[in-house]
């Protein structure tokens, strides 16, 4: 038995509506109780900022498309590099670090708990195998469905038990977590050098459209009672004019779900553009946030932009390729047969570049007006935006007035023109942050009844300690101060104990790995299914048997399972 | 007992789908398996325990001793090489790197003297490529350059392109076209629609000219290149350009030869600009079954694909400075240790001398040319035939390889483990 009291913490913990009370917090074998012994390991927090571990819904760290990002860039290899030291390893990379390096990172500012934005099934293997050397945060993984043909042949059959069966399936065999939709339909087209141009362009071959794929999905999630909803990466993705793509998706999305979202639309802000080309491009956050006010069942996370040089890296092939022939710099693309697409290459997002600015400001402009700060979550997609260890300045921008005003000045002059974010005065509080952060994506992840997101009796006791005081510091004029604390914590704490101090990692760490397994009677399961299994033979370059992710690949981990409608 | 869908340890196209008959935990039958990956199923001739040079000869030691060795070894070692690991797993690959980044040292695979140039191209202008899925299914135009998959990938066609079945093609066979790049006729070149044959060292030269007629200035071509028409150069890129679906496979005729990581990057290069017209794609041939796998555990543990280098205590990449021949050849490194490949076999001579001067340990089920050289050889279980663990197909497929008989001795990730173990024990780190 362990125990740790974390004495005098000002916590904010929005899922239990706790919002800066000073309080201790007990925790006993990696949970919270209500007290411990006087035995107990004390930290004192000083009456520091304290708040559950950060929840990270959408990044891309782990799996063969980041790793390629890390192959193909020794320059951004070399742009981040510490030695080994104590119980941390030698880190190389700034915007697609080692698995290492990203753990090290996201520890230092408070991050316990993270989602892979995109694994495709059939390398599943890997994202498994980096998940183990990331081990200072749970991790679980979307899973890609955007160009499954079994599913996409089922819809067009109209079958949707059987889409729900396959889904539920390859879900379990490559231990996957959520339903990944990137680019419904495009990844299959870009099979052929091809795109879907709108939600209703069918996809060639398969004759389903984008929109139907996503009906057909939304409803399989729930058929399967899975925890997280559909997570989708909208059609047209960074397009001039793709706000009216994005506001018909949302349309599309029923209330299905009476404890979480029924869509999780992610990066949004690249889904937010006015305009027909790239000269006459502006935003239209408004519209889209009008949508969001309206529709409970949406969630999204912002997709920030914020300047400097990164890698972008999708499943989203066609886009990829549409942004090279803009950047001309270096393009990779891999395609996975049978399921979706991938690519990547390096930008740099550049201030004095108007497109760029206009990016920058929707992204913010997406926080700002979402009324329910719990239908909006702070995140860059990692790195695709920008990494993550940029978050501490998007809170600031989010929480200052004046700080953004100061960064607005120095963007490119046309940008006023173009976008609403000058006339916002809204400045997020501390707990709209908390919840941003952390209460929210557990809560969209459906996370909060194993723990995560929350320091109620019972939750896991992973806790992020920020040198700041919030009652003497006021964020919308000490922008620097809110940046310096939310860069690095005093003390992360994971299931209970202490795991990074002031920047230093202090142990080995070993994560967990949360996957689903829906539980489908056998007449329809896909484990027997003659269909299935022909073409899945025949058309695959990897057997049916040796498709599964072996137990061997989940060292520490948490089955979710569920009871599915089937 | 018969064993189903085995994956073959032996090439880069780790076919997953041989049948394997075990009697008396000894394999007795292959089937569905090439000749090479035959041989490896059925190969005998194993060390049975660990051996140390004595002298003239050889003396038998015990796993204790031999593990002892090592971790004296490298630890007392100023520049000490970890190399190999294409042969190996890659539990026992992120085992080493751990072991290298303890000791300062150098860790590098094959790659270095075999893709090592293809590796280089790609980090100056990326990789379109795919999944050799994407090709079985949609491509109807397959190009080989330099390279002889009917010898050295001999399932590749069969498996992944001309005798395939593909779900978008009707006759597979007869709808995909073939078109063989190489310096001379081999087997795979007899099969081909369309052979063309390059001078030696004219394949940047060719790549070129090919480019130039993507883009509409053929004109410029003169009427022969490196020894091929213009005409035949014409016929490609139409070929090409009518395409649904092409694929471009190399290997080491393009980055071997004259022009090196330049070949490459041409090729890309023509890649990315047929895919202005149509779908193309490029992936290289890989060799031994898992050197991908090392590129791929050496790139998420340390940023890098090979040839890194620990010294400075970050991690360092520089290939022609700190890859295995470089450091051989200048002869700064001070103890070497070998596994899952034969340098013995391969590397030019002033290495191997190297090599035959200072203390080696070479981690290997059997005897090799390196053993030659060795001061110690540990032999270990064959991953793939009685050990298992993760290998990267040439086109980044993670597949599991498996055990199909019971072990008698242990596997590479267990002997590198009980090294990592000694070793961390020994400097005090916890
Ligand atoms: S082609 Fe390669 S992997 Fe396939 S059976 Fe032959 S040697 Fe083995």
């Amino acid at each position: 038995m362990t125990e740790l009291l974390i004495r005098n913490a000002c916590v904010i913990d929005p899922i239990n509506d706790i919002c800066g009370e000073i309080m201790d917090i007990a925790v006993r074998d990696g949970k919270i109780v209500e007290s411990v012994g006087s035995g107990a390991e004390v930290i004192d927090a000083n009456g520091n900022l304290t708040m559950p571990g950060g929840v990270e819904s959408h990044t891309h760290i782990c799996g063969t498309k980041v790793n390629f990002g890390r192959y193909m860039s020794p320059e951004d290899m070399r742009a981040g590099r510490t030695a080994r030291r104590g119980h941390m390893h030698a880190t190389s990379g700034y915007s697609v670090p080692t698995t290492y390096g990203t753990s090290y990172r996201y520890s230092a500012m408070g991050y316990t708990t993270a989602l892979e934005g995109a694994m495709a099934p059939l390398e599943a293997r890997h994202t498994h195998e980096e998940f183990a050397y990331t081990p200072l945060q749970d991790m679980m993984a979307n899973t890609l469905f955007d160009g499954n043909w079994p599913v996409m042949q089922a819809i067009h059959e109209g079958d949707h038990k059987r889409v729900a069966a396959i889904v539920g399936w390859t879900l379990a065999a490559v231990k996957g977590f959520a339903i990944k939709l990137t680019n419904p339909g495009g990844t299959e087209a870009w099979g052929w050098g091809k795109d879907v141009s709108s939600i209703r362009d069918p996809v060639p071959h398969f004759e389903v459209t984008p929109a139907e794929i996503i009906s057909a999905m939304i409803e399989a999630n729930e058929m399967l009672n899975l925890p997280h909803s559909v997570h989708l990466h909208c059609n047209c993705l960074g397009k001039p004019g793709n706000y009216e793509t994005t506001l018909e998706t949302f349309d599309l999305v029923p209330n299905a779900h009476d404890k979480r979202q029924s869509l999780y639309a992610t990066h949004v802000q690249f889904h937010a553009y006015g305009g027909s080309s790239w000269r006459d491009i502006c935003s239209r956050s408004e519209e889209i946030c009008r949508s969001i006010n309206s529709k409970p069942q949406i969630v999204m996370d912002m997709g920030q932009v914020m300047f400097g040089k990164t890698t972008t890296m999708t499943a989203d092939g066609p886009m990829e390729f549409n942004l090279y022939r803009l950047y001309h710099n270096k393009w990779s693309n891999h395609d996975v047969e049978l399921e979706t697409g991938s690519g990547i290459i390096p930008v740099h997002y550049s201030r004095k570049n108007l497109v760029n600015s206009i990016m920058w400001a929707i992204g913010l402009e997406l926080a700002l007006l979402t009324d329910n700060p719990w239908q909006c979550i702070l995140a860059t997609d990692n790195p695709n935006g920008a990494p993550f260890v940029k978050y501490p300045e998007i809170i600031a921008l989010l929480m200052s007035k004046r700080y953004r005003n100061e960064v607005f000045a120095t963007v490119h002059p046309g940008t006023e023109h173009n976008v609403p974010l000058a006339a916002l005065d809204r400045e997020l509080t501390w707990n709209d942050i908390a919840i941003m952060t952390r209460a929210a994506p557990a809560k969209a992840l459906g996370l909060v009844d194993v723990g995560k997101g929350h320091l109620g009796e019972g939750a896991d006791a992973d806790i992020a300690i920020y040198p700041i005081d919030i009652t003497t510091t006021d964020p919308a004029n000490a922008p620097q101060d809110v940046i310096r604390a939310f860069a690095q914590t005093d003390y992360t704490i994971k299931r209970g104990r202490v795991v990074c101090c002031r920047g230093t990692c202090t142990v080995d760490g070993e994560n967990t790995t949360i996957w689903v397994k829906p539980q489908i009677s056998e007449n329809h399961s896909m484990e027997d299914d003659p269909e299935f299994n022909l073409n899945f033979d025949r058309y695959y370059t990897v057997r049916k048997r040796n498709y599964p992710v072996q137990e061997e690949y989940l060292h520490r981990n948490l089955c979710i399972e569920t009871e599915a409608k089937l | 007992m018969k064993h189903y869908d085995v994956v073959c340890p032996f090439c880069g196209c780790l076919c997953d789908d041989l049948e394997i008959t075990v009697e008396n935990n000894r394999i007795i039958g292959v089937d569905n398996g090439c000749t090479l990956g035959n041989a490896k199923f059925m190969g005998k001739e194993r060390l049975s325990s660990p051996i140390r040079r004595n002298g003239d000869g050889w003396e038998t030691i015990s796993y204790e001793e031999a593990v002892g060795y090592t971790v004296d070894m490298l630890l007392e070692a100023d520049r000490p090489l970890l190399y190999g690991w294409s042969g190996t797993h890659g539990e026992a690959q992120c085992t080493g790197v751990h072991m290298c980044e303890l000791v300062g040292g150098i860790i590098d695979s094959t790659t270095s003297v075999c893709h090592g140039p293809s590796i280089l191209a790609i980090q100056e202008v990326g990789h379109p490529g795919c999944t050799l899925g994407r090709v079985k299914n949609r491509a109807d135009v397959v190009i080989y350059w330099g390279c002889n998959p009917l010898e050295a990938h001999p399932r590749h066609m069969s498996r992944y392109t001309t005798y395939a079945d593909g779900y978008f093609l009707d006759n597979a066979f007869r709808e995909r076209k073939v078109i063989v790049v190489d310096v001379r006729k081999t087997e795979t070149a007899r099969v081909a629609d369309e052979f063309v044959r390059i001078k030696p060292g004219g394949d940047y030269a060719v790549l070129s000219a090919l480019r130039a007629i993507v883009r509409g200035k053929g004109d410029m071509v003169p009427a022969s290149v490196a020894g091929v028409s213009r005409s035949q150069l014409e016929r490609m890129v139409a070929m090409c350009k009518d395409a649904k679906f092409g694929a471009v496979f190399f290997g080491l005729g393009l980055t071997m030869t004259k022009g090196k990581y330049k070949n490459i990057r041409n090729a890309i290069e023509l890649v990315d600009e047929l895919s202005r017209h149509t779908k193309f794609t490029i992936t290289p041939m890989r060799g031994h079954w898992n050197v991908y796998g090392s590129n791929e555990v050496f790139t998420w543990m340390t940023g890098y694909p090979y040839a890194i280098d620990f010294c400075r205590g970050i991690a360092f990449y520089n290939p022609g400075e700190t890859s295995a021949i470089d450091i051989l050849a200048r002869k700064e490194c001070d103890a070497c240790l070998i596994v899952g490949s034969d340098p013995g076999a391969h590397f030019p001579r002033g290495c191997a001398e190297h090599l035959a001067d200072i203390p080696v340990v070479v981690i290997d089920p059997v005897p090799t040319m390196t053993t030659a050289f060795a001061n110690v050889q540990i032999p270990v279980a064959v991953s793939g035939i009685d050990a298992e663990g993760t290998a990267y197909r040439m086109d980044g497929v993670p597949i599991r390889v498996k055990k199909v008989i019971e072990p008698t001795l242990p596997s590479d990730s267990e002997v590198l483990g009980d090294i990592f173990a000694r070793m961390k024990e020994a400097t005090g780190y916890d």
